[in-house]
């Protein structure tokens, strides 16, 4: 049985330790916003947060995540109001959309990393998360209109899991 | 399909029918017979459905005008309808209520339809304005629901064994003894398909994604493989070329008279080569459907661009009747045109029917890609004969390639002048609106590649690489001639003739066509002068087809490094001239996404079939355009209120060209293959050196 926290709360699973984590969240947790996309790690789909750092699940065994905090795109904020996210919708980003869960995972720590990043610091990041729509320009400006609303001092309350 | 298309259609009714637009929502329907043919793709949704819509939206609020009246005991002609609500002077009823307290069984003939008079431009409040995508939202949160989510009480999931050709392959063995150690393996079996969708195919069973991905990878299948398990790229090329090279062969789309005459006669004549790789769709969702027999009924859970398609193939392979089929819609993770072709769905139905149980059935990245319906390698040849003073007198074009139509839907095909049915999504671009005397447009159906693969319907089809061709040879015929690139398209841009263009949707003709390419010349100060190494390329397309034409013109500005010929895209100048746009963010975001499309196939993308199969089957070796590729980009509407007319692809066609005209302009090195790859640039700038 491997324990962790996900989204908040305590799990525990009967699963195989080397099972990848993209399949017990989605498949025994019943998470379903982690997408799968290559299986090997390289186009990003995938992405959710270990203990706040963006992680490639599809590649993460679960015995990696025992007594971690885990945070998927369910949990990034609780009513969906996370800057990232009312950025995404503010710039109409999403097209097919399949990708956008791991989009915004990975823009979460980027802008931890960098609250003011340039496009060579997005590009630095972003690169590993494929966009077949290629929605890249109004992602660029998503990310850019989240860190300037972080940037400016609005409390964001949503990040309780992280 | 997800890209808010759902959006645009909604407002095109919603217009017509006076509704709040904060409280329309959108529905996705199954495949019951009532709602008609289901297909999204082509880039036709807004296009077709403009007018049937309009008419719908405006229907209603003429039946709602008329219920509303009664119930507030005033004549129709006294009111007017707004935001969902019936006003008669100060009085007024919503529409809400009229549906509960009234008797809405107002009907209208179809031709009563036809007659209703639609709003002018200037009347409407919705079509043209901006809004948000309604299915934005479910996109940022994790809840929007894509085929990979669909789930159903008892089911099992799957994970096929792909045999190793298309076509032709024949189990001789299965040995699961290995399998048999993976905890949650249930079995394999050899799929038995009587529609010869997926031959050879076994499809291994587990209690979870996981157990049958394990379960598989430790399987031992041997095939007998079909006749092309050895054929390459260069043989489908090849086979193209020879094809080409025999005139009793093809369809011949346009005969005009007089081709061989002109070029008999001809001061000048200028042949040119060019040729494209296999592309692969790679949708991001890899490839699944659920499939389940409950009370008789067959159900298919899956997202799909095509479900009329892909029905009648169901109950082939299933041995029932359509009727006892229905296709639940989902999101898709990406179409691209690679769900047009629904072949997915059948193995997960005889997966299921094998079994007796729910089957989830999901691909692997490298089984979907296996399993890819690519786009065809392609070869063409053009000619052109040059009369007096570099005047243009006549052109042939032939393209040559796999034709999906052909292999998926060959009641599709309209029949060539001389007999021989033709794939018009093989062809399309050919038939161009320049002004160049008598022209013969050929396409021939590469049966080698037809075989070895299924060719697939890939995001701008046949415009998107029968554009690279036309719109390099373009530019090659102007510096034949010593002519300025943009001058010489313009003037044979003249809309004389069959040019002309026609109502309702090609309105203007040519003179439409050159009109975006003077704006993109003027954008872009062509003609001014660059650094070094860098160069302008301009190229113009009419979208996907000549019925339904998108005008389009684009600037590409590159620099090439010498020392390594690595290409870089600095600018994409792109000015388009679509009619009425519904919809103007979404419009712009399928002009960026088709955009980067043309990009990635130009610069990133590109596979190689060997032995038979793709040779990239995951992102290790497949390169597609990433966020640090993106160059500026400006795009530019032209206002219209002419037809509207299709956006989710045609700025895929005008990209391609441009950059290799672009780079012919930065260092004189002539591509004429795509992909373009830093050593054939070197190679060619070692021999122009």
């Amino acid at each position: 049985m491997t324990r962790f926290e996900l989204n908040g709360r305590d799990v525990s699973v009967e699963v195989a330790d080397d099972t990848p984590l993209l399949w017990v969240i989605r498949d025994d947790l019943g998470l379903t916003g982690t997408k799968f996309g290559c299986g090997i790690g390289l186009c990003g789909a995938c992405t959710l947060h270990i203990d706040g750092r963006a992680i490639r699940s599809c590649i993460t065994p679960l015995g990696a995540v025992a007594n971690a905090r885990v945070t998927t795109i369910e949990g990034l904020d609780p009513k969906g109001q996370h800057p990232l996210q009312k950025a995404w919708i503010a710039t109409q980003a999403p097209q097919c959309g399949y990708c956008q869960s791991g989009q915004i995972m990975q823009a979460a720590t980027l802008l931890k990393d960098f609250p003011d990043p340039s496009d060579q610091d997005i590009d630095a990041v972003m690169n590993g998360s494929l966009c077949r729509c290629m929605a890249y320009v109004r992602i660029r400006q998503a990310i850019k209109l989240a860190a300037a609303e972080l940037r400016s001092g609005t409390v964001h309350e949503g990040t309780a899991h992280e | 399909m997800g890209q808010h298309v759902g959006t645009a259609l909604a407002r095109i009714v919603a217009d017509e029918l006076e509704a709040d637009w904060q409280s329309v929502r959108l529905n996705y329907v199954d495949t019951h017979p009532k709602w008609g043919l289901m297909v999204t793709g082509g880039s036709w949704s807004v296009w077709q459905s403009f007018e049937p819509l309009s008419q719908a939206g405006a229907a209603g609020r003429i039946a709602l005008i008329e219920e509303g009246a009664r119930l507030l005991g005033v004549a129709p002609a006294a009111c007017t309808a707004r935001n969902s609500r019936v006003q008669a002077g100060k009085r007024s009823i919503s529409y809400a209520e009229i549906v509960q307290r009234g008797d809405l069984t107002r009907s209208l003939t179809a031709d009563e339809l036809k007659r209703i008079p639609l709003k002018k431009p200037t009347e409407r409040r919705l079509i043209g304005k901006e809004t948000l995508a309604i299915d934005v939202p479910s996109k940022t949160d994790g809840s929007a629901r894509y085929g990979i989510d669909a789930r159903v009480e008892g089911m099992v999931h799957a994970r096929p064994l792909l045999p190793p050709t298309r076509y032709g392959a024949k189990v001789v063995s299965i040995d699961d003894s290995a399998a048999k150690s993976v905890k949650g393996y249930l079995k394999s079996i050899a799929l038995d398909d009587p529609s010869g969708t997926v031959p050879g195919w076994v499809m291994v069973y587990a209690d979870s994604f996981t157990a049958a991905n394990s379960a598989a990878e430790k399987m031992q299948v041997t095939w007998a493989a079909g006749d092309t398990a050895n054929v390459s790229e260069q043989d489908l090329l090849d086979h193209g070329a020879k094809l080409i090279d025999d005139p009793a062969v093809g369809s011949l789309v346009w005969p005009d008279e007089g081709v061989d005459e002109a070029f008999a006669k001809a001061k000048s004549t200028l042949e040119r080569t060019y040729s494209t790789a296999s592309v692969l769709h790679f949708q991001l969702e890899p490839l699944n459907a659920l499939a389940f027999e409950k009370d008789g009924i067959w159900e298919i859970h899956t997202g799909n661009q095509w479900q009329s398609l892909i029905l009648p193939v169901l109950a082939k392979a299933l041995g029932v009747g359509q009727d006892k089929i229905i296709m639940r819609s989902y999101l898709l993770g990406g179409g691209f045109g690679r769900r047009l072709n629904g072949d997915y769905a059948v193995p997960a139905a005889l997966a299921a029917k094998a079994i007796g149980k729910p089957v989830k059935m999901l691909c692997t990245r490298a089984d979907d890609v296996r399993f890819d319906s690519i786009r065809s390698p392609s070869i063409q040849r053009l000619r052109l004969a040059f009369g007096e003073g570099g005047s243009v007198i006549a052109m042939e074009h032939h393209a040559a390639a796999g034709w999906p139509t052909q292999i998926m839907v060959p009641d599709f095909m309209p029949k060539g002048a001389n007999g021989v049915p033709y794939d018009p999504f093989a062809i399309a671009g050919a038939d161009h609106w320049y002004s160049v005397g008598a022209h013969r447009v050929r396409a021939l159906s590469n049966d080698l590649a037809n075989r070895t693969f299924r060719p697939g319907w890939l995001r701008s089809v046949g415009p998107g690489w029968t554009n690279w061709a036309l719109e390099c040879f373009m530019d090659e015929a102007a510096h034949s001639v010593d002519a300025d690139p943009l001058a010489f398209r313009l003037a044979l841009l003249d809309g004389k003739g069959r040019n002309a263009g026609s109502a309702p949707n090609a309105v203007g003709g040519a003179t439409r066509q050159a009109k975006v390419l003077k704006r993109a010349a003027e954008k872009t100060n062509w003609g001014g002068t660059l650094p070094a190494d860098s160069g302008l390329g301009i190229a113009t397309t009419f979208g996907q087809e000549r019925g339904m034409p998108t005008w389009l013109a684009c600037v590409a500005r590159v620099k090439v490094d010498r020392a390594s010929g690595v290409v870089k895209l600095e600018k994409l100048t792109i000015v388009v001239d679509a009619g009425t746009i519904v919809h103007p963010d979404g419009a712009l975001a399928q002009m960026e996404g088709a955009a980067l499309w043309g990009v990635s196939m130009t610069l990133h993308e590109g596979t190689q079939i060997e032995k038979g199969e793709v040779k990239d089957t995951n992102l290790d070796t497949y390169t597609p355009l990433r966020m640090g590729d993106v160059p500026e980009m400006e795009i530019e509407f032209l206002p219209s209120t002419e037809a509207a007319v299709g956006l989710g692809e045609p700025a895929t066609t005008v990209v391609g060209p441009a950059i290799g005209n672009a780079i012919f302009a930065a260092v004189g090195a002539r591509l004429r293959h795509l992909p373009i790859r830093p050593a054939d640039v070197l190679q060619l700038l070692k021999k122009t050196s």
